[in-house]
């Protein structure tokens, strides 16, 4: 079908306007694929260690990098949240928590995680070592400025853990950072901490503003010969998404830093009302909180997709390729993406149900948050769908994205819960929220991460990483993420409320000790477990079973490169030529059970392949 | 990407949709750097919305008066204070830049080198005069008493906005002068001509990046007639 397709309809799908009103395109042969638009691209090769592995220009070397940083700032995440559970679980074990700290440990778990972990992750770790594969370019557009995206992130990491050591420590405001309280002293860390805060908020924009315009016009402008935006693998339709989110979201972030900078140090008073503090009437005056609330979660919302888009385009090739199926309704799947992407910009305010707005404001919020339910509930239907009848292979891979699909339902249902106005006002602020947003935005991307940690680790070292302790790794973290947010539920609907350093003699004593202890025992559990990961990570490098070419047996560019690892330039000699989409797996008269993306169509002239 | 691939596009929408499900690029014949300019100035749209709306909140929203721009603004010619006077003069410097830019772009598709080189050089100048002029602007507003954090004439967050966004801006138009400087001198030296590779980024020159910056030049200045409408007409 896609034989007979590609002669017949070329003129739509695969051929340019050149070839089709100038000279003749053979149209006779099947295997035809319109020449190459653009001349090869310039690359720089680095000669020297320093111009090869640390200012290296090569998106792939960029990619490791950003995934060891943001790796290591979400190990401090990761520690910062184990004493956080310790002092909720056992109080005063922790000698040297006090309240003040607990404030800034929870802010700075918050930030990392969210901005300089998962998002950092994503986008510039998979990001950077996926995109110029899968779509078939040697690399990024502009390999200088992504070089430059890295160091500008590092700097941003410097700069935020620096704030551990300032006077007064990192801010204690809250991961929200909301003003007046964040800039006053009384809070923890509301000298230089919320200023090296907002400056490395800045800069982490700044750097990723100059990966994103790389990553969306890779995706653009660079892919090869035969790649149409329909035979990309959603992997990069989700990155390509979210990055557009995050061009267009992160800008209200670095306002709102350059504003609450500009309050903090020059006193002005954009977000600062009168206040009288210790009986002292202050300069500030006439400035609006509320202001800060909206750019915040007008850059905050989308920050949820930014983080969740790739994570549901990875999970889609993870299940088709270790299902054995293509992933069902492909193209319902891509404008899902776009949708829930387009959908994201119109819901912040649901974040701010009790801020005190209008409430018929809050009406319209809910109504669009909870249409942002049917492109999610359409992809998560496709997924189970795909797996309906597939033949599986129960490996580390597919656990974690089973582990996923359940995961991210349950963060959905409740998302449902919270979305509405009613039933959000007395769970706001409560563990109830806590469980939602952990399950839905912290567990769910963090099991596709470690299924595709899992999945490419291969390609990126040449060794497999091993299942045994792979899958030991994911009981752990599966079933014990589920044993620190389930009850947590539990604790949200009898009113413990989130961010309390202590409980104190309230009549959630009683009834939550035991629950709370529980939970810490489980976080600290799930926290070791994922030094199983690294240790499998660390001894698979020299020890793991050589993985050789293609050892998923999947379709997509990445895994066929000239050597594997892929070196600089990704492919050898010449750039693939695309003749399908990377999801042919068990079609019907095909010799075997996968057709990569660069079979031609006279190679399986009688297998019934999807029209892409 | 011949001269004639804009020419053979089927019409509209059919263009469009046609061009999207094509293979390899999305915008055809359309340069990887002017790609990145394009989108890069619609973040940067954003970020500039981000901070007229905050204004516009911030201004209906203060407790105190806002002060009376056209007095604000005014320059004294003589003894008669002449409302909007500089301004005027600014926007029409910084507009007649823009002239001189889209005409460096011509010439310089023309590869005549002379002429584009002067037009950037022009337009240069003319941003530069316009910097000067903000902050003349500035240190009359300073010495009147104007602080972001105080103003005399009425609601604080008056000097707050301006010197916010009007700095914002005028960092943009700095940091443009510096490259149409920068890239003047590569003109002249006939980079362009020769495709001299940039010496951080290795790669080549060629006369797209002289569009590239126009185009950034004259988001600059669109930007420009907002801050000028929201600030000194309301």
């Amino acid at each position: 079908m896609s034989d007979e397709y590609n002669k017949q309809n070329t003129p739509i799908e695969a051929q340019s306007s050149e070839t089709m009103s100038g000279s003749s395109g053979s149209t006779t042969d099947i295997d035809y694929v319109r020449p190459a638009e653009l001349p090869e691209q310039d690359l720089y090769h680095g000669h020297s260690f320093i111009t090869k592995w640390i200012f290296c220009q090569d998106a792939k070397v960029i990619g490791i990098q950003y995934f060891l940083t943001a790796v290591f700032t979400g190990i401090v995440g990761l520690i910062l949240s184990w004493l956080m559970r310790l002092q909720l679980g056992f109080p005063d074990l922790v000698p040297f928590m006090t309240a003040e700290h607990y404030y800034q440990f929870v802010t700075m778990h918050g930030m990392i995680m969210v901005v300089y972990f998962l998002t950092a992750l994503f986008l510039g770790g998979f990001g950077n070592y996926l995109i110029p594969l899968m779509v078939g370019a040697r690399d990024m557009v502009f390999p200088y400025v992504n070089m430059v995206s890295f160091w500008m992130f590092f700097i941003a990491v410097c700069v935020l853990m620096a704030s551990f050591f300032v006077p007064g420590g990192p801010t204690g405001a809250g991961w929200t950072l909301y003003p007046p309280q964040a800039i006053l002293p009384g809070s923890p860390g509301s000298g230089m901490g919320i200023v090296l805060m907002l400056i490395s908020l800045s800069l982490f924009v700044i750097g990723f503003t100059m990966g994103g315009l790389n990553y969306l016009i890779t995706i653009l402008q660079a892919r090869t010969r035969g790649m149409t935006l329909m035979r990309m693998p959603l992997t990069i339709w989700g990155i390509f998404t979210a990055t557009a989110l995050a061009m267009l979201a992160f800008p209200a972030l670095l306002v709102s830093c350059i504003m609450m900078t500009l309050d903090k140090l020059l006193e002005t008073s954009f977000f600062m009302p009168a206040i009288v503090q210790a009986g002292e009437v202050l300069d500030y005056g006439g400035g609006s909180p509320v202001l800060f609330q909206h750019l915040f979660w007008f850059f905050g919302h989308p920050e949820v997709y930014i983080v969740a888009l790739p994570a549901f385009g990875i999970v889609s090739d993870l299940i088709s390729v270790h299902a054995r199926k293509n992933i069902f309704g492909y193209r319902m799947m891509v404008w899902a993406i776009v949708g829930i992407g387009a959908l994201s910009f119109f819901v912040w305010a649901h974040h701010m149900y009790v801020s005190g707005m209008n409430p018929w404001f809050g009406f319209f919020f809910a109504t669009t948050t909870l249409i942002i339910a049917v492109p999610t509930a359409l992809k998560v239907y496709n997924w189970i769908i795909t797996l309906f009848r597939a033949n599986i292979r129960m490996n580390t891979v597919m656990l974690f994205c089973l582990g996923f699909i359940v995961t991210f339902v349950n963060g959905g249902i409740t998302g449902i819960f919270l979305g509405n106005v009613a039933v959000d006002i007395p769970l706001s602020d409560t563990y109830f929220v806590i469980a939602h947003f952990h399950m839905v935005m912290g567990i769910a991307p963090l099991m596709v991460i470690m299924g595709a940690v899992y999945h490419w680790f291969p390609l990126v070292t040449g060794r497999m990483l091993s299942e045994k302790l792979g899958k030991w790794h994911f009981w752990f973290t599966f079933l014990g993420a589920y044993s620190i947010y389930f009850p947590m539920h539990y604790l949200g609907f009898i009113g413990v409320p989130r961010r309390y350093f202590e409980m104190y003699d309230s009549p959630y004593v009683t009834s939550a000790t035991g629950m709370n202890e529980f939970i810490t025992v489980a976080a600290l559990i799930v926290g070791a477990s994922q030094f199983i990961f690294i240790y499998n990570i660390v001894t698979s490098l020299r020890l793991g079973k050589p993985a050789g070419k293609n050892p998923w047996k999947a379709n997509s560019l990445e895994w066929l490169t000239s050597e594997v690892p892929p070196v600089h330039g990704n492919f050898g000699e010449k750039l693939p030529v695309v003749h399908r989409w990377p999801y042919d797996f068990n079609v019907p008269g095909a010799k075997e059970d996968y057709i990569t993306q660069t079979t031609p169509p006279s190679e399986v002239i009688n297998a019934e392949v999807e029209k892409t | 990407m011949s001269d004639n691939t804009l020419n053979n596009l089927p019409d509209g929408f059919k263009g469009m949709s046609h061009d999207m499900s094509s293979d390899q690029t999305a915008f055809k014949g359309v340069q990887w750097g002017k790609v990145m300019m394009w989108i890069f100035l619609l973040s940067d749209t954003f970020i500039f919305s981000c901070f007229l709306i905050s204004y516009m909140k911030g201004r209906a929203s203060t407790v105190v008066d806002w002060p009376n721009t056209s007095q604000v603004f005014s320059l004294h010619v003589g003894d008669v204070p002449v409302p909007l006077l500089l301004i005027a003069i600014m926007t029409f410097v910084l507009i007649t830049s823009s002239g001189t830019m889209a005409l460096a772009v011509k010439f310089g598709y023309e590869k005549n080198r002379k002429m584009c080189a002067w037009l950037i050089l022009a337009t240069a100048i003319g941003g530069l005069t316009f910097v000067g002029m903000q902050a003349f602007e500035w240190s009359k507003l300073i010495h009147e008493g104007v602080r972001p954090w105080e103003n005399p004439f009425g609601a604080k967050q008056f000097g707050s906005f301006f010197f916010m966004i009007t700095g914002f801006h005028g960092t943009h138009v700095s940091i443009g002068v510096i490259f149409l400087f920068i890239f003047a001198r590569k003109t002249f030296r006939g980079d362009f001509d020769t495709g001299k590779r940039g010496y951080f980024t290795t790669m080549k020159s060629n006369y797209v990046a002289i569009e590239i910056l126009g185009l950034y030049w004259h988001f600059v200045d669109l930007v420009w007639v907002f801050i000028f409408a929201f600030f000194y007409l309301w």
